[in-house]
């Protein structure tokens, strides 16, 4: 913690701003709200750590502090620092040979009681290539995604565009400042059968129906008049035949025996 | 407006209704097998002497009876699984047979004719222990059953308790048996271990204890597998340790101890190491039991003893021995007994039981079945003959569960291979082409050798197409003329050939004991069966097709891992799937547990795809293991990823293969358990393809599907089950990157959970706790109206998360499974195969679950065809589609292509079998059964005749005019 203090007064490059937490207000309701709602807490931040190596040994340094404001209004900001020159350089040498650069950061519960009550050990790591993070100008979008009780389950990557094209890049300084978008975005409720506005609807039909009956007479109802003498017409016509055929075929079978 | 909803209605239920099968359809494609499992008890229904019945119960909890004539079932009653419908012992007599279910549960008694249900009685709680048939003056009137602390009796011919009594000193004694020798008493032998024998009398009529003694025994720990009872009341127990047997009349007074017989005495003496066992008989219940017997002394050596006035006789030694056993016909007791005659077979030979004379002319030869099991139960049916002699039949049960039965002088009557009833897994291959066709194949594989060759090769092999072709014309001409019955031929290993369509395929079945089957899809014939020996029964099985039929003269490969559950140390079985052999080639040795294979596309020199298997040090191997492989694993290693999952840690990590082939870990993603555990993870199936990349809307524009075949679905469940808290999670991980794509709980849901998860959707089924019952739930993921990069895919480079669309869905009946259709080439519209408890398979448009069904109509999704939103799922009987063809205790359902489009190979497989065809989107590229050729041809010929009068007279009228 005092470390991060300290590294935060260091001239840190406050990047971005993110999005709310996107919580649904379903998830609000259980349990978890009682926990969230009263802690009075102004926040806690956990180092993400980045690694980018030529030998693709993972060996992590710090990138910067993820902080998370508690309450109500929860959020997440990310003050990260410059990559220096030396950084720079590792950078573009790991984007040439088509290595790795990954980020980490600890497990961690992001429901205030929780975070105190328990460090839980292990790192949640992801990567991404290094040279699509030199092509992009170091823009890219980390998502830390939690589970319902608030514990984050996995950490993700990805750069704006994603593409390796093998695009030079010339200019030093579109490697120094990261220009990173960071969210938490936790599980969504997923949809249940939807029988009230199902049973709502067929009844604002059978309503429909009700109203204007007029119009809702069905095709027998209204045409009536033209299918009966047709039908009886047709029935005439066709049992003068059918007599005429079933005699014949009545005699044929006689015949035959 | 009113017109256009009449239309689509009727034009929507034409589509969704005419799938069921015609009546004379019925098998014209389909077949079921049904099976019982495990043999525990099987009785010969003797009391007639014309009588076929066979009465079995199984480790399935399955009573069946079957025709010992042909091995057909009469009747099966499938009872619950696990121990509730446990079949504890099975007694027959006359036509009724007794069945004591689920730990002395249940008393059933059954109609053995017809298979109906007499009288069924609950019993007391209390477990099981033993039951018999008590029999007074020579009739069979009760039933006793004893429970651990408690014996009670029922009357045979209406199951009512005639009187229920509590053992003495229940807690301390393990009462084990029951004796009733036909004279008014019932005897309870219990054992406290080690110390003594406790022997209780009860009287039939009211259950008064007459009499009660114990008699030392420190040897003895377990009356029920070291003692009989032989001849009028005398137990005689054996003990390995002390080499001896002991006697005890029951139900004498003076006697108050054993009596201690040296086997030394009788010049025998037990294998070090092996139990021994006496078997004895007692052919009428109600009469004492005979008084000769069978000591087993080790596994192939069985003696014949008689005991006669407190001493005991050797009859006749039988050394080599595998199996005995009795039968009684009438008045006369046999003894059946088998011994090695050679190496692949075994002669079985009759006994009389009280003098052990063997009976002349009763040889069976026994051929053993190279690639089965040793046999290790023997039943034996006894019946005289017209001149009075004793004639038999005997079935015997061998290690991998089949079931062979025999009659004089070793013909195989029947055959059952009841270890079908638990299958695993399966795969189908298709079948090799015929000679001709392989030879028209192989052209095009071999190098080129000059010109001129080329085209006399080519000459030549079509002369012999052609040769072929005409006699398969003649073979239909001849065909054509015979009635339709005496034309079906045999199916045998050596005709079969790919059929035009590829519909007939090899269906490769593991079974849980061990053995694998190649069966033929058309007509459920086995082909082919491997028993693979020193199976544990706890093992997992997973099938690899490494190379196809489609490489001739490659012959095609199958990989079977077998890994133990405990150890999860794992070993390779490679055979050729069409013939069943085992392949030559050298297997890599797994000394470490295998967490995850991989079957690569890359194929080695002889076409054969790479498998990978990782250990639990994350090292790689590969097999075939080439250099040619290696070098192409070296050279794509970078982008080789596989995923691991430790659900005991709710662990799921990534990894991506080095030029070494060692591995480095690149992402982990960890959900803790104390909230939710890992239940299943599921990606895709490698031989899907998907036709159409998106979806065309209702004003033109294309919604594209995200088709990331990378994607996870991985279903979690919460350990909090109370039904307020517990909710069901899905979460969709990319596995090459570990970036969760999405992310889902459903609420108040709990398992078990069934899914799948094909093209960009995943489908489950959970179990609301909230409202009790079924739900179906839909995801589908979509790019959105534009396509990142539409000409490849990558997982590293999709940056824009996919649009999620889900919907749920009341499913009015439980399931047991969940499958969706596969066709060839994914034109056809997907169906999902539900199997129901019921045994029932549904066949389930996707169209019903589209998350994109609309609450309100509108013209743009009527233009899409999308059905309202309804709630609930609707189930119609016309979408079974095995009819009443029902699979008992359906456990998975395997779906494969057929060279028609059209057309889905489906297994659904259970305790039975059922094959079938679905037709997802009806048969559009087949012609109908009743397709009128002759008027089509009648129609063609006449206007092609009516063209050239009319050009006839055309040219006549034009030559008049130009005439005039």
């Amino acid at each position: 913690m005092a470390m991060i203090r300290v590294l935060s007064l260091v001239l840190s490059v406050l990047s971005s701003v993110t999005l709310l937490w996107t919580q649904s207000g379903e998830c609000n309701n259980g349990r978890r709200s009682a926990d969230a709602v009263d802690t009075d807490f102004s926040g806690f931040s956990v180092p993400l750590e980045h690694s980018f190596e030529v030998d693709d040994v993972p060996r992590f340094r710090l990138r910067g502090a993820l902080q998370f404001r508690g309450g109500r209004e929860q959020g997440v900001y990310l003050s990260q620092n410059q990559l220096s020159e030396k950084d720079r350089n590792t950078l573009k040498d790991v984007a040439a040979v088509d290595g790795l650069y990954r980020i980490r950061v600890p497990r961690v519960s992001l429901q205030v009681d929780r975070q105190t009550e328990k460090q839980s050990e292990g790192y949640l790591t992801t990567f991404v290539r290094a040279c699509s993070l030199v092509e992009s100008h170091l823009s890219d979008v980390i998502t830390l995604h939690t589970d319902v009780s608030g514990c984050v389950v996995g950490i993700s990557i990805v750069t704006i565009p994603g593409s390796c094209r093998g695009i030079e890049v010339e200019d030093e300084v579109d490697l120094e400042v990261f220009n990173t978008t960071i969210s938490v975005v936790a599980p969504v409720t997923a949809p249940v059968p939807e029988t009230a506005p199902y049973i709502e609807r067929m009844e604002q039909e059978m309503e429909k129906k009700g109203k204007n009956p007029q119009e809702q007479k069905s095709f027998f109802a209204k045409y009536w008049m033209y299918i009966v003498p047709l039908v009886l017409f047709l029935m005439m016509s066709g049992a003068q035949d059918q007599s005429g055929g079933g005699a014949g075929g009545g005699a044929a079978n006689g015949g035959g025996r | 407006m009113a017109w256009l909803v009449v239309r689509l209605a009727i034009s929507m239920s034409l589509l969704y209704t005419a799938s069921a099968v015609f009546e004379d359809q019925v098998g014209k494609f389909d077949w079921r097998q049904q099976f019982i499992g495990k043999v525990r008890f099987a009785l010969f229904d003797t009391h007639s002497q014309a009588s076929k019945k066979l009465l079995l119960a199984t480790d399935k909890n399955v009573f069946a009876s079957l025709n010992s004539r042909t091995g057909d079932l009469f009747w099966r009653h499938v009872d619950k699984t696990g121990p509730e419908g446990h079949i504890d012992a099975l007694l027959m007599y006359g036509q009724d047979a007794v069945v004591v279910v689920g730990n002395g549960r249940l008393l059933r008694s059954w109609e053995t004719t017809v298979g109906g249900l007499k009288w069924e009685t609950v019993l007391d709680t209390g477990s099981f222990q033993a039951a018999a048939l008590v029999g007074v003056q020579d009739f069979v009137k009760y039933v006793a059953v004893l429970k651990k602390s408690a014996i009670s009796l029922h009357d045979l011919s209406s199951g009512s308790e005639i009187w229920v009594e509590n053992l003495p000193d229940s807690d301390s004694v393990q009462y084990q048996t029951i004796y009733s020798g036909g004279n008014g008493l019932v005897l309870v032998l219990g054992v406290v271990p080690n110390s003594h024998i406790v022997i209780v009398e009860y009287k039939i009529e009211d259950g008064e204890i007459m009499n009660k003694k114990s008699v030392e025994a420190a040897w003895m720990s377990s009356l029920e597998s070291s003692c009989a009872v032989v001849s009028s009341g005398i137990l005689l127990c054996v003990d390995q340790i002390t080499q001896s047997l002991y006697t005890l009349p029951l139900q004498s007074a003076e006697q108050t101890e054993m009596r201690q017989i040296h086997l030394q005495t009788l010049d025998l003496e037990v294998v070090s190491g092996f139990r021994p066992v006496l078997t004895s008989t007692q052919p009428n219940p109600a009469q004492p039991p005979l008084s000769e017997f069978f000591l087993q002394l080790s596994p192939d050596h069985h003696i014949l003893l008689q005991f006669k006035d407190g001493l005991i006789a050797p009859l006749r030694d039988f050394n080599p021995a595998y199996l005995a056993a009795f039968a009684t016909s009438g008045e006369r007791t046999v003894a059946a007994v088998m011994s090695p005659k050679n190496d692949t077979a075994c002669s079985i030979n009759l006994f009389s039981a009280d003098t052990g004379r063997r009976h002349l002319d009763t040889t069976i030869i026994y051929h053993m079945d190279p690639n089965g099991g040793k046999p290790n139960r023997l039943y034996v049916h006894a019946f005289l003959k017209k001149d009075d002699s004793v004639g038999y039949r005997v079935m015997v049960q061998t290690e991998d569960l089949a079931l062979t039965f025999l009659q004089q002088p070793g013909r195989v009557v029947w055959m059952r291979e009841e270890a079908l009833a638990d299958v695993v897994t399966m795969e189908m291959v298709d079948l090799p082409f015929t000679g001709t066709q392989a030879e028209l194949e192989g052209e095009f594989g071999k190098k080129a050798d000059g010109l001129l060759p080329m085209v006399l090769k080519r000459l030549s092999s079509q002369f012999i197409l052609l040769q072929a072709w005409l006699a398969h014309l003649w073979k239909l001409f001849y065909d054509a003329r015979k009635p339709r019955s005496s034309v079906k031929n045999e199916v045998t290993i050596d005709v079969l050939s790919r059929d035009e369509f590829n519909l007939q395929k090899m269906m490769l079945m593991v079974t849980a004991s061990g053995k694998l089957f190649g069966i033929d899809s058309k007509s459920g014939t086995i082909l082919w069966k491997q028993y693979l020996e020193n199976i544990q029964p706890n093992s997992v099985f997973k099938l690899i097709v490494q190379r196809t039929t489609a490489h001739f003269p490659h012959p095609p490969q199958c990989t079977l891992l077998i890994k133990n559950k405990d150890t999860g140390l794992g070993s390779l079985y490679v055979f050729n799937p069409i013939f069943g052999k085992k392949s030559q080639i050298s297997v890599p040795a797994l000394p470490r547990p295998i967490l995850q294979t991989l079957l690569l596309p890359v194929i080695d020199q002889d076409y054969a795809k790479v498998l990978l298997l990782i250990d639990d040090q994350y090292k790689v191997t590969a097999f075939p293991s080439t250099k040619n492989v290696l070098q192409q694993l070296q050279d794509t290693a970078s982008s080789i990823f596989f995923y691991l999952v430790d659900s005991s840690q709710g662990k799921l990590s990534g990894f991506r293969l080095r030029k070494d082939l060692s591995t480095e870990l690149i992402w982990e993603v960890v959900i803790p358990t104390e909230v939710q555990k890992i239940v299943a993870v599921k990606g895709k199936r490698a031989n899907e393809h998907v036709h159409s990349q998106g979806r065309v809307m209702g004003d033109r524009s294309v919604l594209y599907k995200y088709l990331n075949p990378n994607l996870l679905a991985v279903i979690t469940e919460s350990t909090d089950t109370h039904q307020e808290r517990s909710f069901v999670g899905i979460i969709l991980i990319d596995g090459v990157t570990g970036r969760i794509v999405h992310e889902a709980v459903q609420r108040k849901a709990r398992g078990p959970v069934h899914f799948v998860h094909s093209e960009n959707w995943v489908v489950y089924v959970y179990w609301n706790s909230k409202f009790r019952r079924n739900e179906f739930s839909v995801l589908e993921l979509f790019e959105g109206a534009e396509l990142y990069n539409s000409t490849v895919f990558s997982s590293l480079d999709r940056p824009h998360p996919p649009q999620v669309l889900q919907q749920s869905y009341i499913f009015p009946a439980p399931i047991n499974t969940l499958e969706a259709t596969l066709t060839e080439k994914g034109i056809t519209s997907r169906h999902l195969l539900v199997g129901l408890p019921s045994g029932n398979i549904l066949s389930l448009p996707k169209l019903f679950l589209d998350p994109r069904r609309p609450e309100m109509v509108s013209e743009q999704s009527r233009e899409e065809n999308l059905i309202p939103y309804a709630p609930e799922m609707p189930i119609r009987e016309e979408w079974f589609i095995n009819y009443n063809q029902t699979v008992s205790r359906v456990r998975g359902i395997y779906t494969a292509p057929s060279g028609l489009e059209s057309t889905c190979l489906v297994v659904a497989y259970g305790l039975d079998i059922y094959q079938s065809r679905v037709f997802p989107s009806k048969q559009f590229d087949v012609l109908k059964d009743d397709y009128d050729y002759i008027l089509i041809s009648s129609v063609l010929f006449g206007l092609f005749f009516a063209t050239m009068i009319s050009k006839r007279l055309a040219e006549v009228k034009l030559l008049n005019r130009a005439w005039r």
